[in-house]
């Protein structure tokens, strides 16, 4: 390094690699990422947002919600399971020697054991599949996220902070637009410690009318006597999008439950 | 090789602090101003979790705008600029010369915090882009570059003009520095901020780039150049083991630009696995980054006593720390444990506010102790602001390391409810508030030094200009 042009050099050919290797070559591959169809079916993966949840996008963008809040659910492995599902002709045998097995949390090789010594003697069974981790413990989905998860967003919302649960099927959890809206109202109405900031500053407080669209509050936090709390336009677009989280389809990149192939 | 500039003429020295008075006021004063609105802003939102309802009926405080612009306005109001004037100081000091085109940086100077201004605002009224580190909309994303390119300029014009010919280690770091921001944040945002973005995941894998490239690539490469000039310079002796210091300086860039993707990322398996090696084979960069730099301070005949060494050496220190703290979360199994948690946030602070801040701001105190007409009014103030910025990143980054290790361990218990997790971690979301408090007292008395400095100094420009103009028109003029 003698000279400033060997400087230069050095530091555009490492810069220059990376960002053939992290920028450009991901926009070839992943850019090219196309809808793909869930697993066993030829239902299309992923499904655009409808409208308004995809305004609700920019609304948790806005509200920089991902400050607090991951859409990325983790998977440890996959576990299996043997389920007998028929008993055949000796119903006895086969449902002792069923008791005997170990069916579940087994590897693939040991369900593939198990059935085929169910199937010998008689039985007919099913083999299931379903991730293991923390985050399928706790009940966030029933597989890890993978890209195509994410394919109509822009901008895209992974979060790398869990000061929130994990969003990834929020829509699936709470699959109430009525609830998501008393929660981003009042989170403390609903859960007492939360630390979740209320954003109330999306709901306007008016003179009560008897609209359909008032929430209905615990008491505490309830709007004064004769007035009544409405949702914006944009709360109601983020919880549009609230319910359109729901990224739980068994791919072929991430399968579940499924009917596992002999 | 000792980058001392004695050997320089004295009347050139002079002439030097004088072509850098102006650009380093602007680029100084704007950034002590936005490190302590960056720090408030940070306690603000750190305040969220003791009292949820804090300032929350004010959209433009809730938690989601404020901590971006928090980090952003440290990064990008205090970190970036403040780095630039003090590696303008250094070139034109290692060049012997003075700052070419002197008025460029103080044009730039001021773009810079307009953008910066630009872009605070935009994510508290919601126009943020939603990528982390990359939150300014793109109006003050083209500020800030169009600026970066400015003092580039400069630099690159001092550079090519100087009288001493040598090229030192520190040269190095600030060149591939001066080079690596403007690629990195115009591709960055040229691609996220565009018309037509990505689709899906690749705008994550080209935000994890340039995160990375920016927080631990820039950083280091800025804050070791910088570390590098004065460690030798202020320690009185030349800086130790340049062999290391090139292999270092060659590592860091070939493989730590390649870290950045986490591990599990929902991406193609290839990208958090290339990431992950680098991260293995960026580490002997590191270690021999600190190698070089305590070998040069350790002999070194300077007293520390809170002084410009005091920050070096803890800037060092952080900075090994902070970057194996990063490196590691390389490992998949330790990656996993701590992804999602407050450690995270805590080895980004130890990074910025206890590696780079400190060297930069021993930098600006040891140039704004040896710059004629650019002394501090109160120069014992910059002793306590290394006392409590010190005892203030410890205790705001090391409570976050812990409480997201226990955080880590508590979630991957699916036993433990998520609410519990979440509740441990408040206790240390308490003592690293204690530390961000610190941290603003000790950027007030900066920003006190150098606004009392500035105006001392309009006053003397003023009084001048007042001679001037209402001196006796020279006889000669009359006439005419
Ligand atoms: C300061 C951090 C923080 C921010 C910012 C934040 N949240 Fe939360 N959120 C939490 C916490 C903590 C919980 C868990 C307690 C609760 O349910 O209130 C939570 C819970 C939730 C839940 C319920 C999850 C479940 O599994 O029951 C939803 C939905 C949610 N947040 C949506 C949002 C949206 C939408 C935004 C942005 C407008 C947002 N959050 C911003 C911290 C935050």
């Amino acid at each position: 390094m003698k000279t400033g042009i060997g400087v230069f050099i050095a530091a555009f050919a490492a810069l220059g690699a990376s960002w053939a290797g992290f920028v450009l070559a991901p926009a070839l591959q992943l850019g090219g990422t196309k809808v793909t169809t869930v697993l066993n079916s030829t239902d299309a993966y992923p499904v655009q947002r409808p409208g308004e949840a995809a305004l609700g996008l920019q609304v948790y963008r806005a509200n920089g919600c991902a400050a607090c809040h991951t859409q990325q659910v983790q998977q440890d492995g996959t576990s299996f399971e043997v389920v007998l599902t028929g008993a055949g002709k000796d119903p006895v045998s086969v449902s002792n020697l069923a008791a005997g097995l170990k069916l579940t949390g087994l590897t693939k090789e040991a369900a593939d054991a198990a059935a085929k010594s169910l199937a010998d003697a008689g039985g007919k069974t099913e083999t299931h599949l379903s991730g293991t981790g923390a985050d399928i413990s706790r009940g966030w989905g029933s597989r890890h996220s993978v890209a195509v998860d994410f394919l109509y967003d822009a901008p895209v919302q992974p979060g790398s902070l869990r000061a929130g649960p994990d969003l990834t099927n929020i829509g699936a959890r709470a699959a109430d637009a009525n609830w998501q809206l008393v929660h981003l109202y009042a989170p403390r109405a609903i859960v007492k410690d939360s630390t979740m900031p209320s954003f109330a500053y999306l709901f306007e407080v008016r003179p009560a009318t008897g609209s359909a669209e008032a929430l209905k509050l615990p008491a505490g936090f309830a709007a004064p006597a004769g007035s009544e709390v409405v949702p914006t336009p944009a709360a109601k677009q983020l919880a549009a999008y609230l319910l359109s989280l729901h990224a739980d389809a068994p791919l072929y990149e991430a399968p579940y439950s499924q009917l596992a192939k002999p | 090789m000792n980058p001392i500039d004695n050997k320089s003429p004295a009347a050139c020295s002079s002439e030097i602090d004088a072509s850098l008075r102006v650009p380093l006021l602007a680029l100084f004063g704007g950034a002590a101003l936005w490190l302590v609105v960056g720090l408030v802003f940070g306690l603000l939102a750190g305040i969220k979790f003791h009292a949820p309802d804090f300032l929350g009926a004010c959209p433009l405080m809730t938690y989601g705008r404020l901590a971006p612009a928090a980090n952003d306005a440290v990064l990008y109001g205090f970190a970036i600029p403040a780095a630039l004037g003090v590696i303008l100081w250094i070139l034109s000091r290692l060049s012997g010369m003075p700052v070419a085109l002197p008025i460029v940086p103080v044009v730039a100077a001021n773009i810079w915090n307009l953008g910066v201004l630009v872009g605070t605002v935009g994510i508290l009224i919601g126009e943020s882009t939603g990528y982390p580190w990359l939150e300014y909309p793109r109006a003050a994303a083209v500020l800030l570059f169009a600026a970066f390119l400015l003092i580039a300029v400069s630099a690159a014009a001092t550079f090519g003009w100087r009288r001493q010919r040598e090229l030192f280690p520190a040269h190095w770091f600030l060149f591939a520095a001066l080079l690596w921001f403007p690629w990195i944040y115009s591709s960055a945002n040229l691609f996220l901020t565009a018309v037509h973005v990505p689709r899906g995941m690749v705008q994550a894998v080209i935000d994890w780039w340039f995160g990375n490239n920016l927080l631990f690539v820039w950083l280091s490469l800025a804050g070791i150049g910088i570390a590098f000039y004065f460690l030798p310079k202020i320690g009185g002796r030349p800086l130790a083991s340049s062999g290391y210091a090139l292999f270092g300086f060659l590592t860091l860039m070939f493989f730590g630009s390649w870290v950045g993707i986490p591990v599990g990322a929902p991406v193609p398996a290839w990208l958090p696995t290339v990431s992950s090696v680098a991260a293995m084979l960026s580490i002997p960069a590191v270690i021999a980054i600190v190698i070089v730099g305590l070998r040069t301070a350790c002999g070194a005949k300077a007293v520390c006593r809170g002084g410009p060494f005091c920050f070096m050496w803890f800037g060092l220190v952080s900075f090994f720390l902070g970057s194996i703290l990063y490196l590691i979360t390389g490992c998949p199994h330790f990656g996993h444990l701590v992804q999602f948690t407050w450690y995270g946030v805590g080895q980004t602070q130890l990074t910025l506010l206890g590696f780079f801040v400190m060297v930069v701001l021993g930098g600006i105190y040891e140039i704004l102790s040896n710059t004629t007409g650019l002394e501090l009014p109160f120069p014992k103030l910059g002793k306590a602001h290394f006392y409590l910025a010190m005892l203030g990143v410890l205790l705001y980054a090391v409570p976050l390391l812990i409480g997201g290790v226990e955080q880590g361990i508590r979630l991957q218990n699916p036993a433990v409810p998520f609410a519990d997790a979440n509740t441990a971690a408040l206790l240390w979301l308490r003592i690293s508030s204690t530390g961000q408090l610190l941290l603003i007292l000790g950027s007030l008395l900066l920003a006190l030094n150098i606004f009392v400095m500035t105006i001392k100094w309009k006053i003397a420009l003023g009084k001048s200009l007042f001679a001037a103009v209402t001196a006796p028109l020279p006889v000669t003029e009359v006439k005419a």
